[in-house]
């Protein structure tokens, strides 16, 4: 495929001397790089609740950014308008952080190809309507089958199409197509009169709409949800303090992402900001610990063809049975720290610069029965599932929000406790892993990973793993 | 300079009706961003930009749908009208669905404040010395600080309108500014940041650079070689910084969306006591110069000032015409919206009203408790008022702040923690449009050892 097969030069008629002509004018002031983000995005959401389709919106955003990057320092600009004169003077916006040096040149641009992990047969902007009305149906009426306690479904779907293509002055030619679906369940059930409880349950990933017939359904996204609202009208107040804690697998790998993700990302290093600064090679886990960020992992949230700079993604290892090996770069930071771009150069949309971020963030599985791992623990805490995390990567102090935990009692799982916040050190808590299971499962798909106000799409997995000790921010002693 | 807008919006409506909507109500915004962040007395990054929006909503009947574009040629917005109509087809029949009432239209009399010159006039390189003040202002308050993650300036000037088929059509223009620097701390292997920061609609109203980098490196300096306390049921001070945190969440609680669901623990509650009596929290999006104020809401319904919890007494829900209608009250003016979807519910300037007593006072007060300035995480269920998140802070020992706290958590229910507010601080600030003075509630679950 030539650049005149790509979306932007077909739809918008972009050409290659465009590119360099807009690259040449972001460095005319001098700097040492240079790239033009081009975005397309169709959007299509869907919410019900009632048991009424209350919304259904259609967007569209297109806009180009203009990063000028001289030393350490970043000049951006944006347009939402992709007229020649406006793409300049974005450039030109964008050039004034190289203040006044020779102009730069710009290399010939070649195409650069990326991985091929989703490919888009029915891109779900093509769909009607309709179609995906049903899904949201078909949710709402699962859940409510699923137990008579239930009095509220809540159903929210999202799909869009992102066509990007970037061009920058080392060269870089690369433009990918981006879809991505998502169904969220939010289920309220009580007893009669009794107080209400919340379950949640959602997913999706980089494919159409056979994402919910081939991988997980509609039907079961709502069951899931019922269960955990359902499961929480028995919880019991959660204890507080220092606990052995088994976390499940799947999503609860959101403990990798708060407690060492964060802080690999390079750009922390780089300034010295991070617990994790000048680390490398150290004992910063147990040696049952390896912890990979893995953007290759075909149809999943967190994955890319290529990274928003146009490299392509890569599986990156963290932490090697406990050793810490990596971190995870964008290009300024490689060039700054004299190391290999990761395809970790993300941003939200063509508004913002690119910043190291992470992809698919997993453990690797180990050895134990996962039952075994249960059977272990004396007294202690299960969590199966959780909500959001936060970190300071400075103090490396972390907390991620468990929603769905029961007591361990005598390794039996027991009765069923209200949500609570755990909180631990980054650099220390993955010591305490003692015991890793052989059940690896990624998440379903519904992660969104913020950072200095930027969201994108993430995915974390986890195995079975017990933690011998960890503050649990429950209520009784 | 909004009149251009609020035409925009006006065509778009009259395109939607002509196509076929009973109904329809147009969102135009405009923006112009500007940011620079210097970090280690070097500019780190610079960002300059303008985008713009229109979002529409039409009604077929009882049927609403919404699209959105950034695209403002003619071909763009017929396609938008278009894109909205169709997907119209596909929504249900909601009797509560539909414009406000004819009524409930118009916008505040008198001049918010809401657009500040001096924001337009300040030129890139004051900008930069804003952003360079104040992290220098960190760097030179003492030798611990030895790092920072650098200081940051922007500015938003913008341009919002609004029309319906009802006739409203108007517009305003805004600006903000913003100044925050988060300075690291290090002594031995002790790391620690924090920070400080300010945002206002005029630059002569922010808080000085100097202070701000000043406040910042103190906070962070503070804070190196913290303890993990043992776990216990203390008193707990909110630091006002932080105290915002619990109006925020208090918000979801009264916002009409949760509370006709259902999913509120503040749900068929009006009219009770749910906070203790030192408690009034009032909503007004008409105090001039703030950063939660306007002329109207994104219905085009008039803002006001509504109290909403009395002495403790829960007094109103905040509601747009849908979530008034779903429980069988009036708006009261929150309809919030960006360009897709429904109207939500937003807040305007959301406060507690000051108390008596100092922050000092406050802290001198307790015995054995835990004064938080800093929370992380997201452990908050507003179904079930449920709350547990990280904390730091200083412990206190007899009235006085002992040694630095973190890796803790605090726990309770909101239910709870309300009516246990035991002290309201005098030192209300707007930096933001939710705002809180210090709060001691009598007794929370601090975990750590």
């Amino acid at each position: 495929m030539g650049f005149s097969d790509s979306y932007f030069a077909r739809h918008f008629g972009i050409t290659q001397q465009d590119l360099e002509r807009y690259l040449g004018t972001a460095l005319s002031l001098g700097g040492d790089f240079a790239d033009l983000y081009f975005e397309y995005l169709q959007t299509t959401s869907l919410t019900l609740e009632e048991s009424l389709i209350k919304s259904a919106t259609q967007g569209t955003s297109l806009g180009v950014g203009v990063r000028v990057v001289a030393g350490d320092r970043t000049g951006y600009a944006y347009t939402d308008d992709l007229d020649p004169k406006r793409i300049l003077e974005a450039a030109r916006v964008a050039a004034r952080i190289a203040q006044a040096q020779p102009a730069t040149p710009v290399a010939d641009l070649r195409i650069r190809r990326g991985h091929d992990l989703y490919p888009v047969e029915v891109p779900p902007s093509t769909v009607p309507l309709a179609q995906k009305v049903n899904l949201l149906i078909r949710a709402n009426e699962a859940a409510f089958q699923f137990d008579p306690r239930v009095f509220l479904v809540q159903v929210s779907y999202v799909d869009s199409v992102k066509e990007m293509l970037v061009a920058a002055s080392d060269g870089t030619l690369a433009w990918d197509t981006q879809p991505m679906v998502r169904l969220n369940v939010v289920v309220l059930a009580r007893e009669a009169g009794g107080p209400p409880q919340r379950g949640y349950a959602g997913g999706g990933g980089r494919m159409g709409l056979e994402f919910f017939e081939t991988r997980k359904t509609p039907e079961e996204f709502a069951r899931e949800a019922a269960r955990q609202a359902v499961v929480q009208l028995e919880a019991v107040e959660a204890p507080a303090g220092e606990l052995t804690v088994v976390l499940g697998p799947g999503w609860p790998g959101i403990l990798l992402h708060e407690a060492v993700g964060h802080g690999l990302e390079a750009d922390f290093n780089r300034k010295g900001v991070s617990a994790f600064t000048g680390r490398i090679g150290q004992q910063v886990a147990s040696p049952l610990v390896t912890v990979i960020d893995d953007g290759t992992i075909p149809h999943r949230r967190g994955s890319i063809n290529i990274d928003d700079e146009g490299t392509p993604t890569s599986r990156t290892v963290l932490i090697e049975n406990g050793i810490l090996r990596g971190y995870l770069f964008d290009k300024l930071s490689a060039r700054l720290m004299n190391a290999t771009p990761t395809g970790n150069g993300r941003r939200e949309s063509y508004q913002h610069p690119p910043i190291p971020r992470m992809t698919n963030t997993y453990m690797l599985a180990g050895d134990m029965d996962p039952e075994e791992i249960i059977r272990s623990v004396k007294w202690g805490l299960y969590c199966a599932s959780f909500g959001g995390g936060q970190v300071d990567i400075t103090s490396g102090n972390f907390v991620f929000s468990a929603t769905e935990c029961y007591l361990i009692e005598d390794g039996k799982l027991g009765r069923p406790v209200r949500g609570a916040s755990l909180i631990g050190n980054g650099p220390s808590i993955l010591h305490h892993v003692t015991m890793v299971g052989n059940d690896l499962q990624l998440d379903d798909g519904v992660g969104v990973c913020g950072k200095e106000g930027q969201h994108v799409p993430v995915g974390v997995g986890l195995p079975t793993v017990r933690l011998d000790r960890i503050t649990v921010g429950g209520t009784v002693r | 300079m909004s009149e251009h807008h609020v035409e925009l919006a006006q065509d778009v409506v009259k395109m939607a009706v002509a196509e076929g909507a009973s109904a329809a109500e147009c969102v135009v915004a405009e923006g112009w961003e500007f940011s620079v962040i210097v970090r280690m007395r070097a500019v780190e990054r610079l960002k300059e930009a303008g985008s713009k929006g229109v979002g529409l909503r039409v009604l077929l009947g009882q049927r609403s749908a919404s699209a959105y574009t950034s695209d403002w040629s003619r071909e763009g917005l017929r396609e938008l009208v278009r894109r909205a109509l169709e997907a119209a087809r596909f929504t249900s029949e909601d009797s509560a669905a539909g414009l406000p009432d004819p009524e409930e239209l118009g916008c505040v009399d008198q001049d918010l404040g809401l657009f500040s010159p001096d924001v337009l006039q300040l030129s890139v390189d004051e900008k930069i010395a804003w952003a360079r003040r104040a992290e220098e202002a960190a760097l030179a308050y003492d030798s611990r600080i030895a790092n920072s993650e650098g200081a940051e300036f922007t500015s938003h000037t913008g341009v919002h309108a609004f029309a319906n088929s009802l006739g409203f059509a108007a517009g305003y223009r805004t600006s903000s500014v913003g100044l925050s620097v988060m300075p690291v701390a290090r002594e031995g292997d002790s790391m620690e940041r924090d920070y400080w920061y300010d945002n206002k609609r005029k630059l002569s109203a922010l808080e000085s650079p100097e202070e701000i980098g000043k406040r910042a490196a103190e906070r962070a300096v503070r804070r190196l070689h913290p303890r993990k306390v043992k776990t216990e049921r203390v008193p707990v001070v909110f630091e006002a910084r932080v105290a915002r945190s619990l109006i925020s969440h208090l918000f979801e609680a009264i916002n009409g969306e949760a509370v006709y669901k259902q999913a509120s623990f503040l749900a068929g509650r009006l009219g009770q006591r749910v906070a203790s009596t030192a408690v009034t929290v009032v909503d007004d999006a008409t105090l001039p110069g703030l950063l939660g104020s306007a002329p109207f809401d994104d219905e085009g319904v008039r803002t006001r000032r509504t109290v909403v919890i009395e002495q403790g007494v829960l007094t109103s829900y905040l509601l747009n015409s849908y979530t008034a209608r779903k429980l069988g009250l009036k708006t009261t003016g929150n309809a919030n919206r960006g360009l897709a979807g429904n109207p939500g519910v937003g807040h305007g300037n959301l406060f507690v009203l000051p108390g008596q007593h100092s922050p000092d006072d406050i802290i001198r007060s307790v015995e054995r408790g835990l004064l938080i300035t800093e929370l992380i995480g997201f452990g908050v269920n507003i179904v079930t008022g449920d709350y547990s998140r990280g904390a730091a802070g200083y412990w206190i020992e007899k009235g006085e702040l002992a040694y630095p706290v973190s890796g803790v958590t605090v726990s309770g229910n909101l239910k709870d923690i309300l009516m246990a507010i035991e002290a309201v601080g005098n030192d209300l600030e707007f930096r933001t449009s939710v705002a809180c003075p210090t709060l001691l509630v009598g007794a929370m679950m601090v975990a750590g050892r």
